[in-house]
């Protein structure tokens, strides 16, 4: 309307309206919003995954790079890698099980009408989620030292086991890692649980409890269906984790570690990708790794059903 | 009516069962902290003996935190920590929460796409990228910089879905009467929501603090002198067989970790939502 106006005045209104309408519209704001999200995961994901994909057909030299095809996948399977993805594997299967099962009897205890100082008990379990991991290798090298007068080895001593080599013999290196990692997240795993436990219907329960199921029908019925779902979720990430797994290897041993004992599939790539400077082979090495994590995740997804009662 | 013998029974184990488990976590705290108070070369020869746990303290890894040279870098590396944390929780919860807030509160085409690229990017392992990465922060000449530090964990999917969690609940009337009034979009975020969004802010600065506090393999990459170590560099720098700082890593190791369970037995509320955040359904 305004458009027909002659007025000088009413000519300005619409000018300075066009200038700032923008913020005032329900339309364009959402995407200002979201737009330096959107800006960092174009630049600090999608650009890396493609790199990173392109990379492993290269060889990447300073200041020049050439392509060479599939040369760095067939250099990856060899038996260094192998044992970096036996060992990864090993940790995996062990950490799930360890993270999911005992967390969860934890919780269902923890959750149970006659435990008293639960919330001393919760909060003295989660502590270990608050150190980092460079702080939790430096206490584990300390008990698990390999001298006799350790406290690990004093222990064993009581039983009249002999000292042992911790961090130098392949089960107990496996074992350090994996108690390392446990200690660490044995309280945040079992803070989830606490959380779904919380979303079990009581009317169910106390209903099944008149209908004389006994404590282990109740769980398996009424309790485990109903956390099923953050079991897929925390078992998911465990195995993701799990093949991410670096740190707890590089507190124990630091740059390397005797006869591969510790060596892991990322340990693996930051060796040759940043160590040795063959990035070509680390990205490569990457990229198997990515789908090994994404077959493994199918699987287990698949085999839990968690795809069918998606919408 | 069930027996209450049985009762005291099940009661008495299941204390039984959860107070191992509280010792075989808080164990090893207390050995760090008996550690930081006592000889460390002996530490580092010998491990930790029992005995250590009954002798006489000795401050002497404190004293040398606090006046030798080697202690003054501890503090840099502190500081650094600090400082990169804090950068982390401003950058990351500005950004996050303004994705959240407008996936829950506006409707508008791409959003169910926006939404699902969240939850994509929860599951890429950041290793992967890493490399790339790293090469980029080099061309950007990002190198042991606070900045470069902090740059991979700024896209923080996990605050995002919770902040959009938490917005679905905000009264959206509020919204509606502070447009007639001529508020602006903006406007209505930073000035009536985010007051009202405290809490969930409070959640994610504790979530994304840990995680950057604790930040361990990226860090390892960027930073290369050792006046911009973060703790967890620094410290495992000592950590090598033929290092001579002992003294600094069991004091060191043991402040490290005082602020956070200081933070965390005052604000636990926060520690558990933001860690649960992620995976409640709805």
């Amino acid at each position: 309307m305004t458009l027909f106006s002659q007025t000088g005045q009413a000519k300005r209104e619409p000018q300075t309206k066009v200038r700032y309408s923008f913020l005032y519209s329900r339309k364009i704001a959402p995407y200002l919003f979201i737009s330096p999200f959107i800006i960092s995961i174009l630049i600090l994901y999608l650009y890396p995954f493609i790199s990173a994909v392109k990379m492993s057909f290269e060889r990447v030299l300073p200041g020049q790079v050439f392509f060479v095809g599939l040369d760095n996948y067939e250099r990856v399977f060899n038996p260094v890698f192998f044992r970096a993805l036996q060992n990864t594997s090993v940790y995996v299967l062990l950490t799930v099980v360890i993270l999911t099962v005992i967390p969860l009897i934890l919780a269902l205890m923890l959750n149970h009408r006659l435990t008293r100082f639960s919330n001393f008990f919760r909060a003295a379990i989660f502590i270990p989620a608050l150190t980092s991991v460079v702080v939790a290798g430096t206490v584990f090298r300390l008990i698990f030292g390999e001298s006799d007068q350790a406290l690990a080895n004093q222990f064993l001593s009581l039983f009249g086991a002999s000292a042992l080599d911790w961090r130098y013999g392949s089960a107990t290196a496996m074992f350090l890692m994996v108690a390392m990692a446990s200690w660490r997240w044995m309280g945040v795993n079992i803070i989830y649980f606490l959380a779904a436990l919380q979303t079990v219907n009581k009317d169910l329960e106390e209903a099944s409890q008149m209908d004389g199921a006994n404590a282990w029908q109740r769980f398996r019925y009424v309790t485990l269906p109903a956390i099923k779902p953050i079991i897929v979720f925390l078992v998911t990430i465990s195995i993701i984790n799990g093949f991410r797994m670096f740190e707890e290897s590089y507190v124990l041993w630091e740059t390397s570690s005797p006869g591969y004992i510790g060596l892991t599939v990322v340990r693996y790539i930051y060796q040759q990708g940043i160590r040795n400077n063959d990035m070509g082979f680390g990205a490569a090495v990457g990229i198997i790794l990515l789908l090994i994590i994404f077959i493994v995740s199918m699987i287990q997804l698949y085999a839990t059903g968690a795809f069918k009662r998606e919408d | 009516m069930v027996d209450h013998r049985h009762e005291k029974l099940i009661s008495l184990s299941m204390l039984a069962v959860l107070s191992i488990f509280a010792f075989l976590a808080l164990f090893p705290v207390l050995s760090l902290l008996v550690a930081s108070l006592s000889p460390a070369t002996d530490l580092m020869r010998h491990g930790l003996s029992p005995e250590l746990f009954f002798s006489k303290f000795d401050f002497q890894n404190y004293v040398a935190i606090f006046t030798t040279e080697a202690g003054d870098r501890y503090w840099d590396w502190y500081l650094n920590s600090v400082i990169v944390s804090s950068i982390l929780i401003a950058l990351s919860l500005l950004f996050s929460s303004m994705v959240g807030y407008a996936l829950a509160m506006y409707e508008f085409p791409g959003k169910r796409i926006i939404f699902i690229l969240v939850l994509l990017v929860m599951m890429i392992p950041f290793e992967i990228m890493m490399l790339p990465l790293f090469q980029l922060v080099i061309t950007l000449g990002l190198v042991d910089t606070y900045f470069g530090t902090v740059l991979p964990l700024l896209v923080a999917p996990v605050a995002v879905f919770f902040f959009r969690q938490y917005s679905l609940g905000l009264p959206r009337e509020v919204m509606e009467a502070a447009r007639v009034d001529g508020c602006t979009e903006f406007g209505i975020f930073f000035r009536i929501m985010v007051p009202l969004m405290l809490p969930s802010f409070a959640a994610m600065a504790i979530f994304q603090g840990l995680i950057s506090w604790n930040n361990f393999l990226w860090p390892l990459l960027v930073l290369r002198s050792n006046d911009m170590f973060t703790l967890p560099i620094g410290l495992a720098t000592l950590l090598t067989p033929y290092g001579n700082n002992y003294q600094i890593l069991f004091a060191g190791a043991l402040l490290s970790i005082v602020p956070i369970v200081i933070l965390f037995l005052c604000f636990q509320r926060f520690f558990i939502a933001g860690l649960t955040s992620g995976s409640v359904k709805g």
